[in-house]
């Protein structure tokens, strides 16, 4: 096996352009389970670890730049954390500390489990995904970037760098069930967004992909009395008819699609309450 | 006047440390996975990836063809035996015509890297045909079903009728309770070394394992040599639990290493591992308990059914050992139960803390608290009527005879302080869901719950158990042998504060823990403090007296008058005080002694006789705080009370119970094999749930002291109890906590909130 471990983004691209079957590397703690599990045997493996551009971070008054290998653990807390206070809540429920800093949203979406936890986040909140190649960088919205389970419009010849995240103006927040009170695969998620009077809803591990939740959000948008009472249990019974779960070794399709009901509103009922 | 500075000295009584406690947090401790040799071998395991299927053909030429390869033996290389086990000897050490579990070892390669193993084992070609698997047991032992095994479908039967069976009183209760496949998932991996003899006619093995000498027996007749030439030493054992007692990958590395004629080292990785060791058995605990207007328990009628899986292990006793546990720690004086074990192509069940105790604590504590419910008592209350005592008859017709301070365990278990009410601005993580973020203060509500457990200790049923070990004093320093697996549960800790104690010494050397002196038995079935304890007590109090009459055959005492004082013989009437370094000094005395517990009997047809040797008890509180519309929960505290005979180190006894009640929780709230239609759903720690920290509660415990005349040290084994009542102690909490019946472990979200 050869690993390549370039310095700058440019090294990197031009490395990925040359050997289009190499593996990108960044914090490895989804890569490296597959290959303990024989799920994946890489021949070539390019290491983005040291790239310092991936590091980054950018905090402006509309928007926040997120580089692609920045660990979970950064997005805890400290400025970057305040500022988007959804991702903070997200990255706290990502494993353990161990994988908190190492782990990535460039693995996260490279992976694109509709369990990964940043996603529902980086969905609500309308982020863009930056790829960039020999060729230069284009920008995709979360929603065209996943398009099914573990899979994604990445371009062999793309490296993910950064991930803009759009701050909003409300309050936002992000809850996810497992069956453990730390460390555990999402079995339902959702993230909640209000941004001015828009309601935003997404759902993770409960359909293929990420789910925007646009009929409850629509319908949401169209209520002459946003506050009245009920609003809230509507909300959780709309979201969750927008959830298609499956049964899984990790829980039912209508545990599923109940737990939604309760997420989307006890979130919603928390950001009207603040 | 001379001035002595007071030590603690680690005798018996105090906490003294583990030997290997700083290497182990260090990182330095050498577990069985860490062994390597020169010029090594890998060894890997082909499996079966179906849970029924007829094995058409094996190919192996291309296998052979990758470089590297050193040896692939199937069954047609076992040069003994082909099939081994504890009890009944049914399990092949390779596949052979037919294979009957997910994960049934088929082929083992061995080869110059891991790497090349897994290729080679990628290359082995086998054409299955593929047969509907048998997976519920029901069916299994039901009428119409064709055997799945040439033994049959039916690993035991067996029934226990008490008293008046028409009996019955004013309530009656019935439940049907549901226990999932709980798996040992300790973190060391199955791994071993075995190197050649040079002449090929024996082999030495290094191996995690529970009972090193029950081994080497299967092993030899599988490897068909005489047991010497099988000689094993205890690897680093990284937990155990019950899951090493079958043997694994014993006989496969040995039988690589005889074919290459070099060390083979083998060593599962985790996934592997969940398919590589038994399971706790799951089962469906019928039971009708009926009662005075009072609550008094007047009969119990109850039906197991043990799901064993694909091969026998040791369900059979499993089965005994839930059924004759059907009444728990109350009296019961008459009962009609019927127990069966069935075959399955599950995956293979067998010993687990516990050992089928687990499994009828869970249904008779439900019992107990419909009865409660009934009679319009308290959970406590219903307990305190019914608990047995010492003297009392079992349903088994066996009169309990070991000290039973069951009401005192229950009575001190509800006086220990309950935690202070959930705060309103309690810590986000502090709440069901934790990091998750799923509750705010107000959807939680807090429940209570009790469970009592008796666990029999030491093996049952007419089987002669007797443990080894040996001491030598020289020039005051002792030094120890024995052959007791040490799996984390303490006895290297034990052993030398043992020998201190008895003998005055301070230095104790504990030699290697192998096959070159007697067995020591499992460990398991909490017998290794009262068992090898008691060897390695006698051993040492027979060095004494060899000591005693040395030193008065000097001193021309009486050596019925000497005795031991900290670090001195003494004469009990002044004559005499010399420290025990000198009085041995230049000597050297040495001493072998095995211990036997008293004979129990095997159980007639009617569930009778006595078959068990001594009991321990424990009670449990549970308090829960619950999220009862997502269905999370967070085990707030565990109170507990424990019947220890005698705490001969606090420390250890605390780590036994802190780490049972972890393992009974995951059993309660997130432990379990998932299997459909035969095949394991979630072989790894992603998937199989595991209690991190932020799951274990606060734990606060208190140990009963009432010694045991029967056991050598008065101490009874605490090893197993810590994890039985815990369970359903939890689970009463959650019902309490929404009020709802919940007959199932481990409880689901969608249990509670569905
Ligand atoms: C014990 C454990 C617990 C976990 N718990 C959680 C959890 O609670 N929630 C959760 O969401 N995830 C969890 N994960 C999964 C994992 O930690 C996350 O998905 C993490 O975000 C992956 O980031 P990484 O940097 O480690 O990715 P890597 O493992 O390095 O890469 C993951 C995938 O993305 C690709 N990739 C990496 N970087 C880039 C890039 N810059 N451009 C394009 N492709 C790239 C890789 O080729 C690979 O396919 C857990 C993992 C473990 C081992």
């Amino acid at each position: 096996m050869t690993v390549f471990i370039p310095r700058s983004l440019q090294e990197a691209t031009d490395l990925i352009a040359e050997h289009p079957d190499a593996h990108l590397l960044t914090g490895g703690t989804d890569l490296m389970v597959e290959v303990n599990f024989n799920h994946r045997r890489p021949e070539k493996v390019i290491s983005l670890g040291k790239i310092e551009e991936l590091h980054q971070v950018t905090i402006n008054d509309d928007h926040v730049i997120i580089g692609a290998a920045v660990p979970y653990a950064q997005m805890e807390k400290g400025e970057l954390g305040e500022s988007l206070p959804a991702l903070a809540e997200a990255a706290r429920t990502v494993g353990s500390p161990q994988i908190r800093a190492a782990g990535s949203l460039g693995g996260n979406l490279g992976t694109c489990s509709p369990a990964g936890d940043s996603l529902p986040v980086l969905s609500a909140t309308n982020s863009l995904v930056h790829l960039t190649s020999a060729g230069g960088t284009r920008m995709v919205p979360f929603s065209e970037f996943m398009i099914g389970p573990k899979r994604n419009s990445r371009q062999p010849h793309e490296i993910i760098t950064a991930v803009t995240v759009p701050r909003t103006c409300g309050w936002q927040g992000y809850a996810k069930v497992g069956t453990r009170n730390a460390m555990v695969i999402s079995v339902a998620s959702a993230c909640v967004v209000f941004h001015d009077d828009e309601l935003r809803i997404a759902l993770g591990s409960v359909g293929p992909t990420i789910i925007r939740c646009t009929d409850t959000e629509n319908w949401y948008q169209s209520l002459a009395s946003k506050k009245s009472t009920g609003v809230s249990l509507e909300i959780g019974s709309r979201a969750s008819q927008e959830s298609r779960p499956i049964d899984d070794h990790r829980s039912t399709a209508d545990y599923r699609r109940h737990a939604i009901k309760v997420l989307a509103q006890r979130l919603f009922e928390r950001g009207m309450s603040k | 006047m001379v001035l002595t500075k007071t030590r603690q000295r680690d005798v018996l009584g105090h906490s003294a440390l583990r030997p290997d406690g700083t290497a182990k947090v260090k990182g330095d401790f050498a577990f069985s996975s860490d062994l390597w040799a020169e010029n090594m071998l890998w060894g890997a395991t082909l499996r079966s990836p179906h849970p029924h299927a007829r094995i058409v053909s094996i190919d192996l030429s291309k296998a052979w063809k990758v470089t590297g390869v050193e040896a692939i033996i199937t069954a047609s290389d076992v040069p003994g035996q082909l099939t081994y086990g504890l009890i009944s000897e049914d399990q092949p050490v390779f596949a052979f015509d037919v294979v009957r579990y997910m994960g049934e070892p088929i082929a083992a390669v061995a080869a110059d890297h891991p790497e090349t193993c897994r290729r080679a084992l990628a290359a082995i070609e086998i054409t299955y045909e593929i047969l509907p698997p048998l997976t519920d047991p029901e069916m299994s032992i039901g009428e119409q079903h064709i055997p799945i095994h040439p033994d049959g479908n039916l690993i035991r039967e067996q029934r226990i009728v008490r008293g008046d069976i028409t009996a019955t009183g004013p309530i009656v209760v019935e439940g049907t309770y549901i226990i999932g496949m709980q798996d040992q998932a300790f973190l060391g991996t199955e791994s071993a070394l075995a190197t050649p003899d040079h002449d090929g006619g024996g082999v030495e093995v290094y191996v995690a394992t529970q009972w090193l000498h029950e081994d080497r027996k299967q092993m030899a007749k599988c490897l068909n040599m005489p047991e010497e030439k099988v000689r094993l030493t205890l690897g680093g054992v990284g937990g155990a639990f019950g899951a090493r007692e079958d043997i694994s990958l014993q006989v496969h590395t040995s039988l690589l290493a005889l074919r290459t004629g070099r060390p083979v080292k083998m060593q599962y990785g985790r996934e592997e591992s969940f398919f590589g060791h038994v399971h706790r058995h799951p089962a469906k605990v019928w039971m009708k308990h009926h009662a005075t207007a009072e609550g008094e328990i007047v009969k119990i009628e109850a039906r197991f059914l043990f799901d064993g899986g694909a091969y026998s292990s040791t369900s059979a006793a499993v089965l005994l050992n839930g059924i004759t546990h059907t009444q728990g720690p109350y009296r019961c004086p008459n009962a009609i139960v019927e127990g069966f074990a069935s075959r399955t192509n599950n995956p293979p069940c067998g010993a687990m803390r516990g050992f089928g105790v687990v499994q009828a604590c869970f249904a008779h504590e439900g019992q107990m608290d419909k009865i409660a419910e009934a009679a319009g008592i308290s959970p406590v209350a219903v307990r305190l009527l019914n608990a047995i005592r010492t003297g009392d008859t079992l349903i088994t017709g066996q009169i309990l005879e070991s000290v039973a301070p069951v009401e005192r365990c229950i009575r001190e278990t509800d006086a220990l302080p309950l935690p202070p009410p959930l705060p309103t601005d309690a810590h986000e993580l502090l709440l069901p869901g934790g990091s998750g973020l799923t509750a705010d203060r107000r959807h939680i509500v807090r429940g209570i719950g009790y469970g009592v457990s008796i666990k029999n200790i030491m093996y049952s049923e007419g089987f002669d158990d007797y443990s080894t070990a040996r001491c030598i004093l020289k020039d005051g320093v002792a030094t120890i042998k024995f052959a007791t697996s040490e799996v984390g549960q303490g006895f290297v800790t034990l052993a030398p504060q043992i020998a201190r104690s008895v003998l005055g010494v301070d230095e104790v050397v504990t030699e290697t823990i192998d096959t070159q002196i007697g067995s020591a038995g499992s460990t398991s079935a909490s017998r290794q403090t009262w068992m090898s304890g008691g060897a390695m007590d006698g051993a040492c109090r027979m060095v004494r007296e060899r000591l005693f009459e040395h030193v008065a055959a000097i001193h021309k005492l009486d050596p019925l008058q000497l005795a031991i004082e900290n670090t001195d013989v003494v004469d009990t009437r002044g004559h005499l005080r010399i420290p025990v370094s000198e009085a041995s000094s230049g000597v050297r005395f040495e001493e072998t002694f095995e211990y036997h517990h008293r004979p129990t009997e095997d159980l007639d047809e009617n569930g009778q006789g006595n078959c068990h040797v001594a009991f321990a008890f424990v009670a449990h509180r549970a308090v829960v705080d619950v999220d009862p519309e997502l269905g999370l929960v967070k085990v707030v505290q565990i109170a507990t009370a424990q019947d220890v005979g005698r705490v001969l180190n606090p420390l250890s006894v605390l780590g036994q119970i802190e780490g049972g009640i972890a393992q009974g929780l995951g059993l309660a709230v997130m432990e379990e094999i998932i299997v459909q239609d035969g095949k394991v759903r979630n072989p790894s720690f992603t998937d199989y749930l595991l209690p991190t920290a932020l799951d274990a509660p606060t734990v606060i415990a208190s140990m009963i002291e009432e010694p045991d005349p029967q056991a050598p040290m008065g101490a009874k084994g605490v090893g197993e109890p810590p994890c039985i009542s815990v369970t359903p102690a939890i689970v009463a909490a959650i019902r309490n906590a929404v009020g709802k019946s919940i007959d199932r472990c481990p409880v689901r979200p969608q249990d509670i909130c569905l």
